[in-house]
Order: C-alpha cells, then structure tokens, then sequence
C-alpha cells in the first residue's frame, strides 16, 4: 500500500490519499494523464522511500455510466429482493444432519490392511509436522508373537488431542504408510479434557469383512513393502490358524461373533458419542 | 551440548586453567573457494574448509579416527601447482577427507566448482542405490548425516527402478548392538573405531563391489578361549564372541541408521527428546554425556564431547545404564518404621521429626549405663561434591562426630594416611592430558579398562600414537592390557608392595626403573592397594625414587569428592587434618561453631563392628550396597543391631530394609551437583528432569533443622558459597604413609591367595533393569594357571570351586598365565559376588577343589 501514499512531508502518518470525487477521475497534474481504468502511471525504478511520487490517485475502478450512477443508492434493494425467491439454506442441524463434503477435514482415522494389520508404524512423522503439537507417539519394536503391523515397528501410543487439534491435515500429507486420514465426522465435543483425547482404540478404523483383528502375523512371504503395494488383499488360513491358536473367542474369526461384536468403539470415543448423542436429543426439534 | 572442564566451579576443587594454545608449527598457505587461509602443516583440506566456516558433505571423516577416503563423498576440485610451479589442475576430483593442504594449493569445494558439486551428486546417488528408504522407522531419522546431506547435496529424485539389495535384519552383533546390512554406506567408521580406539575388532568388510558389507567373521575353526558375554553374541573378526565396554560408541558415529542399540531401537524420534548435558555417574572419570528425555523419562543417553577428558567416547556402562534412576523400586516419599515394624509413607516433616528425636536419643542416652550411644555416618562413595560436604559438615556440627567414611568398600588406615597426604587438595596434578604425554604408565592395583574406561581409552591412544609403554602389577595379563600392549609385572595378590619396592632397587626390574625415570613417567594406583599391607606405602616410596608422578584412580564417581569434602574420619575438607588444631579453626570460623571434634573418628570396618557389638546409637547411611562392603555379613548384622538408622535412599535397598527412617533423595538426573574425576577435576552438571526429590544436601539440611543445628546448606548456591569462602587449606598435612609390608600368607596344598577385580559390567546396582546391557558383560570365570589347575585336577573350561568357611562359589575355569596358588574371580559377577558369597577380599586364602561337573565327568 506505500505506494498508495503521499510522501509525508508532515511525518504525522496521516494517509496522503484524499478522498476522491466520485463523478469525476482525479485530476492529473502531470503531462500524461493515465487513460481511464488502466494502470496508474508505471513508477520510476528507485528505492521505496526515496521515491517521488506523482501527485494524486487514479481509482482502478472503472467509473460508473449514468444510469447506474442513478439506481446506485438503492442498488442494495436488489440482493435483498433477488434472495427472497430463492430457495432457503438454513440446515436444521441437528435434527437433520446434512453430509459434510468429501474432503472435510474431520476426525482422524487410524488405518488397516485388508488382513487387519495396523497401516500405522510408530514413525512419529505426523507428531512432528503437527503445528498445534496435538499429537504424541510412541513406536515400539514387533515381536512375532505380538505383530500389530507389517514389518518392525508399531505405535504402541497413539494419542490425539482435540482440543489442540486444529483440522489442518499436515499430519495427513506426512504419514508415510496412508496410515492416518481425516474422516468426515464432526461432531467432537465433551465435558471434559481428558475426554478430548483420543487414544489409539478410539482411532483404529473399524474391522471390515476378511479382517482379523490384530495382532497376528503377516501374510506369509510377504514384506512390508508387498502390503504397502496393496499387494495383500484379506486375510490369509495360516493367519487365521495363528489367531484360533492364540486368541480362540476372537470375534473376527470366521464362526465367530462377527465384526460388530470386534468393533466396539473404544472408551473415549464411546463416552464422546453419548455426549453428542444427548446433544442432538436435547437439540433436536 | 558440550560440557567444557571450565565451568563454574568452587574454590575448594578449583576448575582447570584453560590451556594455552600452543603455537602452530610450520604453516601452509592455500586458498578454499577463493579464501587464502593459513593453517598448520598436515592439515586436511575438509578441516582447513570447516575452520572457514565451508561445510563439504562427508560420512567417513571422523576428527578423532584416521582418514580413510571410503565414502567418497567429500570430493573437491583441486589445482595445485605442479613441478614447474604453474597451477595444474588434478584431473580427477579429490576426496577432501584424505588430502593435506599443500602451498599454493586451490581448492573449488562444491560452492564454487560445478564439477565438485556434480561428483557429489553422483557419489549421494550411488550411495543411496541400496539405501532402503525406511527412513520414517529408522532410529537415525531426523538426526542422520545421510538424511540431511542428501537434501543438501543430493538429486531431488531418484532415477533408480531396480529392487533395492536387501538383506535379513538386523543381525544382533551381541544383545545391544544390532546392525542392519543394507543402511550401511560402508563408510567404516564402525571398524575404525573398533580398531584404533577401542581395539576390540569385532566386524570388518567382507565380500566386495555390490557384496560387500559389514558383517562378523564366521571363523568356528580358531579355537579362541576368551571373555564371552553373557547373551548371545555374534563372533568378532577373531572368533572371539564379540565382547566389548565401547561398543555404543559405534552406534553414536554411524553416519546412517546401520548400527542401533537393542534398548533405544523405535523408543522415540530426535525431535520429540529434550537433551540436557550430564556427566556420567557410573566411574570417577567425569564423562561428558548428552541425556536425551521425553515427558520425564530418559531415553537415552549419549558421549557428549570433552577433548580434556572423555574426548567424544564413553563407555557402555556409562552410555547404557541409566534404569536405575526410574527403576520402579524408586523411593518417592519419606518412609517411617511403625509399631508394627513396618515402613509406611510418612510426611517429610513427621520423617524428619521421627529421624531427629532417634538420632538425638542415641546422641544423649537418657539411661547413662545405655552402650549403644553416639551416632556415625556411612555416607556411600557416589555422592557429588556438594553432598559429600553436607555429609560431612551433618556429622560434624550436627553430630559432634568424626564417624564419618566414605569408603564403602575394603580399605585401610594406611589407605586414609595415603590419600591425606597425597590426595586430598591435590587436584589436577595429574590429568587425562598427563597420560597423553607421558612416556611411561605403571598400573598398580588398576585394570584399567574394567575400571577406569576413559583413562584405558586415553591410555590405549597414546600407546598407538605416541609409543606410550604401559605396565602394569598385577597377577594377570588381562586383554585390556594386551590391548595396551602392556608389559606385566606378575604379582600374586598381598606382594604388590614387594613389587613397588624392587623397582629400582631389584636388577631384574631395572628396564621398569629406567622408564619410570623418564621426565613425565607416571604410576596409577587404583583404590584395591588398599587390601595390600604397605601397598601405599611403597607407591610413595617408588614415585619418590623414581621421580615419577603418582594418582589415584578410584573406581566409584564420588570417591575422589567424597576425600576432597573431607568424608574420612581423619580429615576434614580441603586436605585439612582433623589432628590439625589450626585446620579445625579454620574450618570451624568458616562454619561457624565454637570447636569441632578433636579426636579421629572411626573408619567403615570400625563403625559397622562397633555397631555390631551394640556399641553405636544410631547409623545415617547414604547410597551404598552392603554387598560391597568389605563383609557384607558383618555390615548386615551391624545395621540389624543398631538401635536407629536413618537411611537416605534413591532406591529400595538391603540398608533401607532394615532403616527406621528412609528419606528419599535424588538421583544425578534429577538433581545438579558436581562430580570429581579421578584427575581432581570438577564436572558440574545440570538438572535433566524437572523432579520434586531433593538432593542428599537439602535433605541433610533439613535433617539439621529439625535437630535443631542450622546447616546453611539448603541450595546449590548456598554450598557453593560456602565452600568458595572455605577454600583450600595451604597449612599441614597428614604425613606420607609408611607401613611394612605383610609376608605373604601362607598357601596349604590346596589353597590359593584369591585375586579380585570388579568387571565393569557386573551385577551392579546402578546397571539393573536393563537387560541387553547385561548381556553384553563378561561371563564369569574362574581363572588359575595351569600347574594350580592341575594340582586341583581341573581341566580348561571344566568347573572350579572356590570355598571359604563362609562359603562356597562355583564357576568354569579358564587357565591363564599367572603365578601358582593363585585364583582370580570377578568380583560382583551376576550370581557370584565374591564378597557376599566368600566374605573375603583380594589376597584372603581360599580353597580349591574341582567343581561338580568336573567329578561327575571323571566318575
């Protein structure tokens, strides 16, 4: 904007712009007058103080015809009149709950393979590239009788902290195994603190049909990197044979419970869902 | 995040003066980008470029390791002039790493010559073709060389497409060290340092062009007996198991994420740790090392870089063991015994309260016919300086009482006559430096890598590079001093002083007598000559004749502080004898109190009988280990007939078992202090955690407080203040120590004089809670020469049983070249303490027989 500016001779910092006559361009006091809506007058290539500054100011606006000028000062009727005739936007949330779009930046998720391995590895990368600081970490190492993901690595801690949390998705771009998307969902609220923080059962996406729950070993011959090619497509019988050995009631066996009995949301996730359940009840008309 | 040996520091352990810059020799003037410079003759181009503030990338260069030009990395454009003076330019570009500057020399690093950068380019893109990109899992993301200089000077994408070589990983090289093949640049930093510093080789190149790698040598055919660790262990280059004290030094300088610890590997990433300097408290050497934390728990620690003392290396001890300080047994509140005999939390004030009125009561016995009276201190040998003197001050203000030692270990009066007259206020008149120079090193009662790491590592460099002879008395050849190329004087246990005194004298010792005699010569006597009769003695003796300079090495961090801040019961701070009435009102106007005790107190063997005889009142006992001392059964029985012990503990222990007040106190990272190495040097150190334990020093003023006595020692400062204003004592002092020495004992068929060293990894209470460090220690032996071996019927490697009345301690025997009749154990090996299991000490007779195993064998 300096350049809109008058050089101050004063030094009191009151703005050298006038206001300017409407009807009429500001009158040009040099030779050559700017043409009418165009560029004001190409500045001479010197420092920005030491600059002189032709006098005046051109608006870039183009100045307005007669008839316009007439109808402007009851212009603004016309928004109003335009918008009585269409159609309402008012949401009536949260008796009615419209859809957020496609790429809203909700709550994260935690992803998983096709077999149920966890996609995440404990790398501390979305932790770091967060600028809110609303996400901790911590790795820990896979054992063959407790792999959470494929290869060495899992996050043993996986917190985030909604109230630090500011939606900005830079976690998202720095997860390196698309182990941490952002879902639609919104509705994040609760009474307390520690309620706001999301631990990694509240996280993990849900179990879909040919998954098993974690852990369990990798599809055999397979590496991290096959599963990062998508290269495993379920859950394989040697997977479930390690499963019915270790852990017999698991529900995502097949002849067990099933996946809704698996996916029980987990404490924090659970509390906040009643929380914003009874909101909606109370709010809803 | 270096902590330099001139920090602040009090008067009483002054700071050393910083060392002169020694003029350069000859110089060479060249220019670097266009910037003449002049440095001294030999200097590498890479280092002249560093001191112009010029970075060029580089893996293998290491300050502290010989030039090796393998990662070819550091490449520079060079014109130098040729035979006929005129500039030529070198028709390749120059690895930076490798190349002395030379007059007249140009050097275009990557800034300003395209081709240098382009060679760069080319040489990060090689490197990077097996490089697996797992960065996001690897330990070293976000701190790694490679990382980060091939953003610098690397291509932005890769035009690689074929699969990447990978191999199975990791491969444990022993239970710490894991080493992933194909992150490894081949840069040999690893094998550098095994070979040059550390001397234990235990990987090295194998295979070549695509191939090659870092691996251990498969070589089952050399029928190596060593030192074999306790866990599984890859074999080193030797075929030895792979067992060493530095080896977390390797993990710390591989440029690349190749080499990890097993206890750190995916804990955490880089940026998530908060560093803080430290100084380690595992060993009187004062190393500098960097203590990386997250949310109040230490993940790791690292060498910090002190060139006067540990240089950029410490050991595993140092590097590994940090558990202790959060080990779950941790003391968070005060505790008081009940009516039910039982410990239960108690505030600090009922503690306090609780702990004065006990220490009054034994102090002035309401029943004048009571024996047990008087009160005396034990205060443990891992304090700083500041809670040494607090230790030392509560006992003799607050409890009008010379009973205060801080020798938690065997020791002697002649030992206390020693370190008053030659210790005590006599700092930094040998240090790291001196070993640097001098020409020759006599060890006596020292192993110097089991015992003092960092002096074996200065030691070993100076052997490499500067010819250093070492000698060394003791019963046995160990590896360390092989590795030192070490000469030994055999001695077997109790003729030490025998030894010291025919230097000179004997015509068999005389080449020894020469090399001490040299101008520089130095004798290092390690805290053990304490069990030899006259050992002191003739050390004394033998730096006198000889002229050579003489230092004692103690093993424990707080030993050194701990004769400094006058924890003897014949000496009072700064070197001042407690006989010295001129010392006791110096020291009594510095504190302001009408007299203190005139008479000497009584040492740790004398304190723990007197209370065992039900002589003693009550006992204040700091951090230290009844199986250390020099008979744990009598110590135990001691503290379990002491009417009162007041027991000042970081962690759950025998002594706070049998405490009627446990006062909790702060453990290194949680507080800041200063240590005192060996040297004499003082090693501040900071508060890493944010803790609400207080330290030894602020407990005892309190302590103080509420028997009524005002301490003024409640604040870092406040010590600090008092002992600048205390100072060190210029008057008399205790005279040189002069006992005969003791024959020999005699050796029944048999029998055998029993020889003991710790081992630096051991079982330790400061190494417990982590378990791949542990498995890295020596596995325990027994070790005898052959003719003992025979006379006992035992073969190499069957088992051996060594018993005294008290009992009996069975281990493999090892047959080692040294004296007959002699057997040398481990002191605190994990499951055979000799101390606890013998109640003997180096130079005691013990019995020999064949083990079980070797009987059944032979039935």
């Amino acid at each position: 904007m300096a350049d809109q500016r008058k050089p101050d001779p004063s030094g009191k910092g009151v703005p050298a712009r006038k206001p300017a006559p409407a009807r009429k361009p500001a009158p040009a006091r040099k030779a050559a007058p700017p043409a009418k809506g165009k560029a004001v007058a190409p500045r001479k290539p010197a420092g920005e103080v030491a600059a002189a500054e032709p006098e005046g100011y051109t608006s870039l606006i183009e100045p307005r015809g007669a008839v316009s000028d007439f109808l402007a000062p009851v212009g603004g009727f016309g928004v109003t009149l335009s918008n009585m005739f269409r159609p309402t936007v008012t949401e009536q949330y949260p008796s009615e709950k419209v859809p957020a779009k496609p790429r809203y930046h909700g709550r994260h998720q935690l992803n998983r393979y096709a077999d149920g391995l966890e996609k995440c590895i404990g790398c501390e990368l979305c932790a770091w590239a967060c600028p809110a600081d609303a996400i901790y970490v911590e790795g820990a190492d896979n054992t063959p009788d407790n792999q959470r993901s494929p290869g060495e690595r899992y996050g043993s801690v996986y917190q985030i902290n909604y109230l630090r949390c500011i939606f900005c998705g830079l976690c998202i771009e720095a997860c390196p195994t698309r182990a941490l998307t952002m879902t639609n969902e919104y509705e994040l609220a609760g009474p307390t603190r520690a309620g706001m923080i999301w631990e990694k059962e509240d996280l993990l996406a849900p179990l879909r049909s040919g998954m098993l729950q974690a852990p369990h070993p990798m599809v055999e011959g397979t590496t991290d990197t096959d599963y990062y090619r998508g290269e495993v497509t379920g859950s394989t019988p040697a997977q479930v044979a390690w499963v019915t050995e270790h852990r017999p009631d698991d529900p995502t066996l097949p002849g067990g419970a099933g996946l809704d009995a698996a996916n029980v949301p987990g404490p924090t996730a659970a509390v906040m869902a009643a929380t914003v359940a009874g909101a909606t009840k109370q709010g809803t008309r | 995040m270096t902590i330099l040996s001139s920090g602040p520091t009090t008067s009483l352990v002054p700071a050393a003066p910083v060392a002169a810059v020694e003029p350069a020799g000859e110089t060479v003037t060249f220019t670097v980008d266009g910037i003449e410079t002049a440095v001294p003759k030999g200097t590498l181009v890479i280092r002249a470029a560093e001191q112009l503030g010029i970075q060029i990338p580089r893996f293998c260069d290491h300050p502290l390791l010989a030039p090796a030009g393998a990662c070819r990395q550091c490449l520079v454009e060079v014109w130098a002039p040729g035979r006929d003076g005129a500039l030529a330019k070198m028709p390749k570009p120059q690895a930076s790493c490798t190349l002395e500057a030379t007059p007249g020399m140009q050097v275009k690093t990557q800034h300003t010559s395209a081709e240098a950068d382009k060679a760069q380019h080319g040489v990060m893109e090689l490197l990077l073709i097996n490089h697996p990109l797992d960065c996001p899992v690897c330990d070293k993301g976000g701190e790694c060389p490679l990382q980060n200089q091939a953003m610098s000077n690397g291509r932005a994408s890769t035009r690689f497409v074929d699969v990447k070589r990978t191999f199975p990983k990791p491969i444990a090289i022993s239970t710490q060290i894991l080493l992933d093949r194909e992150r490894c640049i081949l840069c040999q930093r690893c094998t550098r340092f095994s070979e040059e510093i550390a001397g234990d080789v235990f990987i090295d190149l194998q295979k070549r062009g695509a191939n090659q790698q870092i691996g251990t040598f498969d070589t089952s055919v050399l029928g190596f007996v060593g030192e074999a660790p306790l866990g599984a262990a890859a074999e080193d280059t030797s075929g030895r198991p792979f067992a060493s004290y530095f080896s977390g030094n390797t993990v710390q300088i591989c440029p690349v994420g190749a080499l990890t610890s097993a206890a750190y590997r995916f804990r955490s990433r880089p940026f998530d740790l908060v560093s803080t300097p430290g100084i380690a408290e595992h060993d009187s050497q004062g190393s500098a090392i960097r203590i990386d934390h997250r949310r109040g728990v230490v993940l790791r620690r690292l060498a910090g870089e002190d060139p006067t003392v540990n240089q950029e290396w410490i050991t595993d001890k140092d590097r590994f063991a940090f558990t202790w300080q959060s080990a779950p047994d941790r003391i968070t509140t005060p505790l008081v015994r009940n009516a039910d005999g039982e410990l239960e939390p108690a505030s600090w004030v009922e503690a306090l309260d609780v702990a004065a009125a006990g220490l009054q009561a034994a102090q002035q016995p309401t029943d004048p016919r009571e024996t047990a009276s008087g009160v005396a201190m034990l205060p443990g040998g891992r304090l700083t300086l500041e809670d040494a003197y607090a230790y030392g001050k509560f006992a003799r203000v607050a409890l009008g009482t010379n009973d205060v030692d801080g020798r938690a270990r065997p020791h002697s009066e002649e030992e206390e006559t020693f370190l008053g007259h030659h210790v005590a206020g006599r700092t930094l008149e040998v240090t790291f430096a001196d070993l640097d120079r001098a020409p020759a090193v006599l060890l006596v009662g020292l192993e110097a890598e089991e015992e003092a790491g960092i002096a074996f590592l200065r030691l070993r460099d100076s052997v490499i590079s500067r010819k250093l002879r070492v000698l060394s008395v003791a019963p046995l050849a160990s590896r360390g001093l092989e590795r030192l190329s070490g000469t030994l004087l055999p001695a077997a246990p109790g003729t030490e002083a025998e030894i010291l005194d025919g230097i000179g004298t004997d015509p068999s010792l005389r080449e020894t007598a020469e090399l001490l005699g040299s101008a520089g010569a130095i004798v290092l006597v390690g805290e053990r000559l304490a069990g030899v009769p006259g050992g002191f003695s003739a050390a004394v003796r033998l730096a006198q004749r000889t002229g050579a300079r003489l230092a004692w090495v103690p093993r424990r961090v707080g030993e050194r502080s701990a004769v400094e801040a006058g924890l003897l019961p014949s000496l009072l701070p700064g070197g001042r004898p407690v006989a010295d009435s001129a010392a006791r009102v110096d020291l009594a106007v510095t504190w302001g109190v009408e007299h203190l005790p005139a008479e000497p107190g009584r040492a740790t063997a004398q304190i723990l009988a007197a209370a065992r005889a039900g002589q003693l009142g009550a006992l204040v006992v700091g951090g230290l280990e009844l199986a250390d001392l020099p008979d744990p059964a009598i110590a135990r029985e001691a503290l379990d007939r002491v009417p009162f012990v007041v027991s000042l503990e970081v962690r759950h222990s025998e002594v706070t078992d049998r405490a009627d007040v446990v006062l909790p106190v702060a453990p290194p990272t949680e507080k800041s202090g200063t240590f005192v190495t060996w040297e004499g040097r003082p090693r501040p150190f900071p508060q890493a955690l944010t803790s609400h334990a207080m330290a030894d020093h602020r407990v005892l003023d309190r302590l103080a407080d509420a028997l009524g006595v005002e301490l003024g020692l409640q604040s870092l400062a406040a010590v600090h203040a008092e002992l600048d204003q205390l100072g060190g004592w210029d008057g008399a002092r205790v005279g040189a120590p002069d006992v005969t020495a003791a024959e020999p004992p005699a050796v029944p068929p048999g029998s055998a004089v029993l020889a003991t060293w710790h081992q630096l990894l051991d079982a330790g209470r400061l190494q417990s809670g982590e378990q791949f460090l542990a498995g890295t220690a020596k596995r325990p032996v027994a070790r005898i020469s052959a003719g003992t071996a025979a006379a006992v019927g035992v073969q190499d490697g069957g088992s051996l049983t060594v018993s005294t009345d008290a009992g009996t301690l069975t281990l493999p025997a090892v047959l080692t070249e040294m004296p007959d009749h002699v057997v040398w154990l481990p002191t605190n090996a994990a499951g055979a303490g000799v101390r606890d299991a013998l109640h003997a000490d180096a130079g005691a007779v013990v019995r020999l027989a064949a083990g079980p195993r070797d009987l059944e064998a032979r039935a």
